[in-house]
């Protein structure tokens, strides 16, 4: 996983209210294997209206996408995180996300910031012309009209994505914590603790 | 940019970690709390946790990633067998053998491509790995309760929202992307934060021809799509005591179109008659063991939830969507609404676009549009009962003219064989519609199942998002009995007139 620690350019103002992940990668993008390419489909419905954002070449490759609440409902599709990856996209700003597409961005890097609307309505007029910037760090969204936008993150998500570190390693060097929790379970809960396929 | 990758993070090995787990505590707990506690391996001083995962189910479309970074880090799956994988979104669900016998090939190259990467890293990882032309093979959803894989105090996991389903038998059961798929094949666990506790009661007597999904339709158009994030939801009262767990399987599959990542039902001798007897059930001591520990996991008395919404039997209608939000809900009696009729402002906006979307005007009575495509099927109503439900509406019956569209598909190949020894599919195929193979079909247009632009369908599945179905294609969500009915008449209709 990549490291991320500040994030400063373009931000697309989409703003647009419980995006769910069909509409961010449609199903029929799925069909991959691997993590790349997965951009081409992104927001593809959205792309065919008249005078959408992404077709507004002021926001090609910009690194920021802002949305309205309640972003990344639906589907557990991490390809909506790829998605986004694959167009440039490392920071979504929004009121809210949803349970696993925040956790499914977390885990490739793309850092969410939450923010009340009253700062969402102020970032998607700055977009509009200005940059915007990102500090992880220091837990904050500033632009160069003096905006200044604390926001609250996990700080077991932030050491992480501050180090680029990789999740599943640190996990398995728990190992012995999890073998003692097996062997528990073996006595105590023995029906969970094994099915027909078991050794 | 780059920072040193040294700095460890805060372990807290001790209070609140693995032992209390299986200790007792005498305050009182809910349902999810109590198959919380048991599955902590350590708990962080953020108050993160690491959580065991009794079950994993895998499919096709969110593991090859997972399964190609285990390879390229040379990590083996720690536990295979805690998990079962099975084809399901990709497949066609017509014939998939000759009349010889041979297997047909999959047309659809990408489609291939990701069916052929799970038969093959299945057993690579030694995974059971259940083949498209097995007899059990079917949706994971239906598989799992049907396999008795999925157990009452389980954690189950699976690449696919709809694994909240798995709750209706009183498993804590979610979906999961495929970075945590991959994180699960190598460790057994998660990395969670406890949700906060939403109780959704629905207390008093339904009225004929009111069926679990009707109940969930109504419940997510009253909380909303985001009025569970952040939330699991135990849903309580009389109607899902006294509701079978394939409606309660119905229910909680919809959790997560309210936001909710799991949807609860606590286990009850209904749950414990099901499970019994199952090919990957407990046995013998085991199941003994099982029965006890299951008998004790209900919501204590005084157990607290953060949020609670009660409503009433008595209110719920047969219920569809007119819209492209699954809370965009309506009694079948009604209209469509006007963005108007909406105090928020954006979500009149959001009505406006999906009305455009829907082809629909507002004020239009629901039982006047017109369906050219029925659907009846999906992780959500593709169960035994589900089938009965639409056959007994169909039987005697046939499909309108202008319903172009019309198929029956089997959640799994044991559903398929038990509704053709129940002559089901011969009601099914003389209604005129289709009687197909098992597979995720028309809930989301990853298949050869698409509805056409600019068509409606009624869909008994869990989705009316824009183009869910098909680029352009408009869903009216709704239950088995609703979806047949409107099928007999070209139009959403009150199936309760059809059938008295």
């Amino acid at each position: 996983m990549q490291a991320i620690s500040h994030v400063a350019g373009r931000a697309i103002p989409f703003g647009r209210k419980n995006v769910d992940t069909d509409v961010i990668i449609p199903a029929h993008w799925l069909k991959t294997i691997t993590r790349e390419g997965l951009g081409k489909g992104a927001f593809e419905a959205v792309k065919k209206e008249p005078d959408n954002v992404f077709a507004d070449p002021e926001f090609a490759g910009a690194p920021i996408l802002i949305a309205g609440d309640n972003f990344g409902c639906g589907s557990s599709r991490e390809h909506a995180a790829w998605a986004l990856l694959d167009m440039g996209v490392t920071c979504v700003i929004a009121p809210s996300f949803s349970d696993i597409f925040s956790g499914n961005a977390f885990k490739n890097g793309i850092l969410t910031v939450a923010l009340p609307q009253a700062a969402i309505d102020r970032l998607m007029e700055v977009a509009q012309t200005d940059p915007i910037d990102i500090d992880l760090e220091t837990q904050t969204v500033t632009t160069r009209f003096q905006d200044r936008y604390g926001f609250e993150i996990d700080p077991f998500r932030k050491h992480c994505l501050l180090g680029g570190l990789d999740e599943v390693g640190l996990t398995m060097a728990q190992g012995d914590a999890i073998s003692a929790h097996e062997a528990r379970a073996r006595s105590d809960l023995p029906f969970l603790a094994k099915t027909p396929a078991s050794a | 940019m780059l920072r040193e990758k040294a700095r460890p993070f805060p372990l807290n090995c001790g209070a609140g970690g693995p032992n209390r787990a299986f200790t007792m505590t005498t305050k009182p707990r809910t349902l999810y709390q109590k198959i919380w506690d048991a599955h902590v391996v350590d708990t962080r001083d953020d108050g993160t946790s690491l959580i065991y995962i009794d079950r994993h189910l895998v499919h096709e479309v969110t593991s090859p990633q997972a399964f190609e970074s285990l390879r390229v880090a040379g990590r083996p799956v720690r536990r295979p067998d805690l998990t079962l994988a099975v084809p399901d979104h990709n497949l066609p669900t017509t014939a998939r053998k000759d009349a010889q016998g041979h297997v047909l090939p999959i047309a659809d190259p990408e489609s291939a491509q990701q069916l052929a990467a799970l038969k093959r890293n299945a057993p690579e990882f030694g995974i059971r790995y259940i083949d498209a032309t097995d007899a059990e093979q079917g949706i994971v959803h239906v598989v799992g309760p049907e396999q008795g894989f999925s157990l009452p105090g389980a954690t189950i996991v699976c690449g696919d929202s709809h694994t909240a389903c798995h709750g209706g038998i009183g498993a804590l059961a979610f979906g999961i992307g495929t970075s945590e798929v991959e994180h699960v094949l190598a460790t057994q666990t998660l990395l969670l934060k406890q949700s906060k506790s939403f109780e959704v009661r629905v207390d008093g007597k339904l009225g004929a021809g009111i069926t679990p999904k009707d109940v969930v339709l109504h419940i997510i158009g009253v909380i909303g799509t985001a009025g569970g994030t952040g939330y699991v939801i135990e849903f309580r009262g009389n109607v899902f005591e006294e509701m079978s767990v394939e409606g309660r399987l119905t229910v909680c599959n919809m959790a997560i179109e309210g936001g909710a990542r799991a949807g609860l039902i606590a286990p009850d001798e209904t749950t414990f008659a099901y499970v019994e007897g199952r090919p990957y059930a407990p046995q013998g001591d085991d199941w003994d063991k099982a029965l006890a520990w299951w008998k004790n996991l209900a919501t204590d008395e005084g157990a607290t939830f953060d949020k609670t919404v009660s409503i009433r039997a008595e209110d719920i209608q047969p219920t569809v969507t007119w819209g492209t939000s699954p809370e965009d809900t309506s009694a079948i009696g009604g209209v469509v609404p006007a963005p108007e009729d909406f105090a928020d402002a954006s979500k009149r906006d959001a009505v406006k676009v999906s009305l455009d979307y829907m082809g629909l005007t507002p004020g239009t009575r629901l039982t006047e549009v017109e369906v050219q495509n029925v659907f009846i099927g999906s992780c959500t109503n593709s169960r035994i009962e589900d089938i009965r439900a639409a056959a007994a509406v169909l039987k005697g019956r046939h499909k309108a003219d202008n319903v172009k569209w019309a198929i029956v598909v089997p959640g799994s190949g044991l559903v398929k064989a038990q509704a053709e020894a129940e002559g089901l599919d011969r009601i099914i195929i003389e209604a005129g519609l289709e009687w197909r193979e098992p597979g995720c079909s028309a809930c989301l247009a990853m298949n050869p199942d698409k509805v056409p632009a600019g068509e409606r369908c009624a869909s008994t599945s869990n989705r009316n998002f824009t183009g869910r179905q098909g680029p352009g294609s408009r869903t009216h969500l709704m239950s088995p009995a609703m979806a047949a009915a409107a099928a007999v008449t070209g139009k959403l209709t009150d199936v309760r007139e059809l059938v008295g």
